[in-house]
């Protein structure tokens, strides 16, 4: 396999509508990036930005009906996934793209003793014999720090700790080393000294294994020490695209100013937070104009008529504004300041 | 929270508005009968300890922060404090009166000053009920406010809140998880009451929500001259709104100090771990800090462990660890660590010769 940087995932104005009651919901809507071999994408976003439909549109997991990827071009390794017949998909799923979900109660069977659910994966897909994929399992398992792995792997899943399951997801996910790593709010639902165990387990397995990490979160903390480039996601668009140290340094765009203004900083003095006022938009009713506005410091007019450009303001830095340039540029005086 | 009230509130020598005192919830599980050892085998009584002898008092006017891990009792004592739980054992003074030993009509009487905010905003609040029922609710059980009075606090309510008033005829599901939140905020301040435990208020919300009720609770802080207890996981949050910060694990304290002060300088090791994990919105700060990760997870809160309830996973661990549990001892002025291994001469574990204990000292002596 190439280890080299060279790009592994590309995704191309990628459109995932649902239909409801209230109309179609552009979940996702023109969304474009790669991914290159070894990085770690941040997608950040609140809850409805779309970043998690993001991902499940990747692996080609979005509900049909009520969803449906209207348009846009996957391309995984030079192949386009949604060009591929489902049991090809199957083939990639789970062996070369691997997910980590919130929950880890919900993704485990709870029926299934934890060494069957990974011996599962390594027999359906490297075809595996009973003992050999028991043993990779128990490998695993000691890989991920589970404490005494050969006895542990025959509990069942609700005698673990909710840190210890997403270790067994993180173990499940890894088992046939995958290209692309896809971790959705992996540490959400954990505590947060399990959370730093976590985190750097995914980053040691990472730099040992060198596998390509897409990481899903809505903590600007985490993405700031695990990811090497950032989307910020609001309303289905991506926002602003950068290297992660530039976005965190100089955003372009008032929406990424303002969420990274309104978490406290505890090694700061605490003055009073920054809040963006009002509220995320109801996607079935969008207007015409940038989705941010009514809640923008730097809206005027234009933005409430006419839909923002997405701005080059480097090669590597992109943001969806009509006043893209003047944000960069006065973030990059108060760095100087 | 501005500078001046962080300094002056808590270092007040007056009376505090809540005191507890060696406050207990026991949960028992069963076990231990003999009817128990006969089925089971085991004799041993089950005990969820998760309030386990807590003192802690708390200052007119200030925000005390408390923070710890699911499961460590932070809910449950904060609950306890309203009687909503009712403690074991221990007493909660408020206004120099015990609230665990009031009567039912006393307590009711007294509940009036005593608020709380949930943390799950779409549980909290009764869908058949409209907001102008729920928020007006307090002030018909306590007679407050009849008929258009009521209806016009009512409004004001929600206007203080940062809600239309015209919204009063809504019912919960018509709102946003911040909303909601603020729905809840209303209902607790429509009796103006004193003291409101904030249990997990901003958990549920979205990062820029979360904002806008932080700075929410901070202008009625200063508005109504509240009191509150903030319970917390998220230390950033507690960091921002808090004065004072209680550290709490496996049902006891285990720090108690000026929020900053936790901040830069923990002293115990399972906050110094606490903090260590939080991760800073900073890229630079983030590759190049050191983390202390612990091992192992947080043990079961029933029957837990003897001696420091933390030692199974803290680095600095010696024997005496599982045998002596460590008092929350004043280590500097206005900063209490429970943890043997340090003392008011030597404050830094760091820098404590391995295998001594100097704060066994303090132990004895009580």
């Amino acid at each position: 396999m190439n280890r080299n940087n060279g790009t592994l995932l590309e995704v191309r104005s990628l459109r995932t509508y649902f239909d409801t009651e209230d109309g179609t919901v552009k979940a996702v809507d023109g969304i474009s990036f790669a991914l290159q071999r070894g990085e770690t994408l941040g997608i950040v976003g609140e809850s409805g930005s779309g970043k998690s439909v993001t991902n499940l549109s990747i692996i080609r997991l979005i509900p049909s009906p009520p969803g449906k990827i209207v348009s846009g071009e996957v391309i995984f390794d030079g192949r386009d996934i949604q060009l591929l017949p489902e049991s090809e998909v199957r083939k990639i799923r789970g062996r070369r793209i691997a997910m980590i979900f919130q929950d880890p109660m919900t993704s485990l069977n709870p029926f299934m003793r934890i060494s069957r659910q990974l011996m599962e994966i390594t027999q359906l897909h490297l075809g595996y014999s009973n003992a050999e994929a028991r043993s990779h399992a128990i490998k695993m398992l000691e890989t991920v720090g589970i404490p005494d792995a050969a006895v542990r792997a025959d509990s069942y899943p609700h005698e673990f700790s909710g840190g210890m399951r997403q270790r067994v997801m993180i173990a499940m996910a890894l088992s046939c080393e995958p290209e692309l790593l896809i971790a959705d709010e992996p540490t959400t639902a954990l505590d947060v000294t399990i959370q730093a165990q976590i985190l750097e387990l995914i980053k040691s397995l990472k730099e040992k294994t060198g596998t390509s990490v897409i990481l899903i979160t809505h903590d600007l903390g985490v993405v700031a020490g695990m990811t090497d480039h950032l989307l910020v996601m609001y309303a289905g668009k991506v926002f602003e695209q950068a290297a992660t140290s530039e976005l965190f340094a100089r955003p372009g765009n008032p929406y990424t100013r303002g969420l990274l203004r309104s978490v406290p900083d505890p090694t700061a003095e605490q003055g009073k937070l920054y809040q963006i006022p009002g509220l995320p938009p109801d996607l079935a009713r969008l207007g015409p104009g940038c989705p941010f506005a009514d809640r923008c410091d730097r809206a005027e007019e234009l933005c409430r008529k006419e839909f923002p450009p997405f701005v080059e303001l480097t090669p590597e830095h992109y943001s969806l504004c009509h006043f893209a340039a003047e944000v960069y540029e006065q973030s990059g005086r108060k760095e100087i300041l | 929270m501005n500078t001046d009230s962080v300094q002056v509130a808590p270092t007040q020598p007056e009376q505090p508005l809540i005191a507890i005192r060696d406050l207990e919830v026991h949960f028992h599980l069963g076990g231990g009968s003999a009817w128990d050892n006969l089925l089971t085998g085991h004799s041993v009584r089950r005990v969820v300890k998760a309030v386990d002898g807590v003192t802690l008092d708390i200052y007119s006017g200030e925000t005390l922060g408390l923070v710890g891990e699911s499961g460590c009792g932070k809910s449950t004592l904060g609950r306890a404090i309203l009687r909503l739980i009712e403690p074991t054992k221990g007493q909660v003074l408020f206004h120099g009166r015990d609230l665990a030993q009031l009567s039912g009509r006393e307590l009711r009487q007294h509940r009036r000053h005593l608020q709380i905010i949930f943390q799950d905003p779409y549980a909290s609040l009764n869908p058949r009920m409209t907001v102008g029922q729920i928020v007006g609710e307090p002030l018909e059980t306590f007679r407050l406010k009849v008929g258009r009075d009521k209806d016009r606090r009512v409004q004001e309510l929600l206007e203080i809140v940062g809600l239309n008033p015209r919204f009063s005829k809504r019912y919960p599901h018509e709102f946003s998880g911040g909303q909601r939140q603020r729905i809840g905020i209303a209902r607790a301040l429509a009796v103006a009451p004193d003291f409101i435990v904030a249990d997990e208020p901003i958990s549920a919300l979205d990062v820029s929500i979360q904002a806008q009720i932080m700075n929410l609770l901070e202008r009625l802080q200063r508005l109504q001259n509240l009191t509150y207890l903030f319970i917390s996981h998220d230390l950033r949050a507690i960091r921002h709104l808090s004065n004072r910060v209680a550290v709490m694990y496996l049902g006891k304290l285990v720090e108690v100090a000026q929020a900053k002060t936790i901040y830069d300088e923990p002293l115990m090791p399972y906050t110094k771990a606490l903090i260590s994990a939080v991760p800073v919105p900073d890229p630079f700060i983030e590759s190049t800090r050191r983390r202390i990760v612990l091992q192992g997870d947080v043990p079961s809160p029933i029957n837990p462990p003897p001696g420091c309830r933390f030692h199974t996973r803290c680095p600095y661990a010696i024997l005496a660890c599982r045998e002596v549990v460590p008092p929350l001892v004043e280590i500097k002025p206005n900063h209490f660590a429970a943890c043997i291994r340090i003392s008011p001469a030597q404050t830094d574990i760091e820098k404590v010769a391995p295998g001594e204990a100097p704060g066994l000292d303090a132990v004895e002596k009580i």
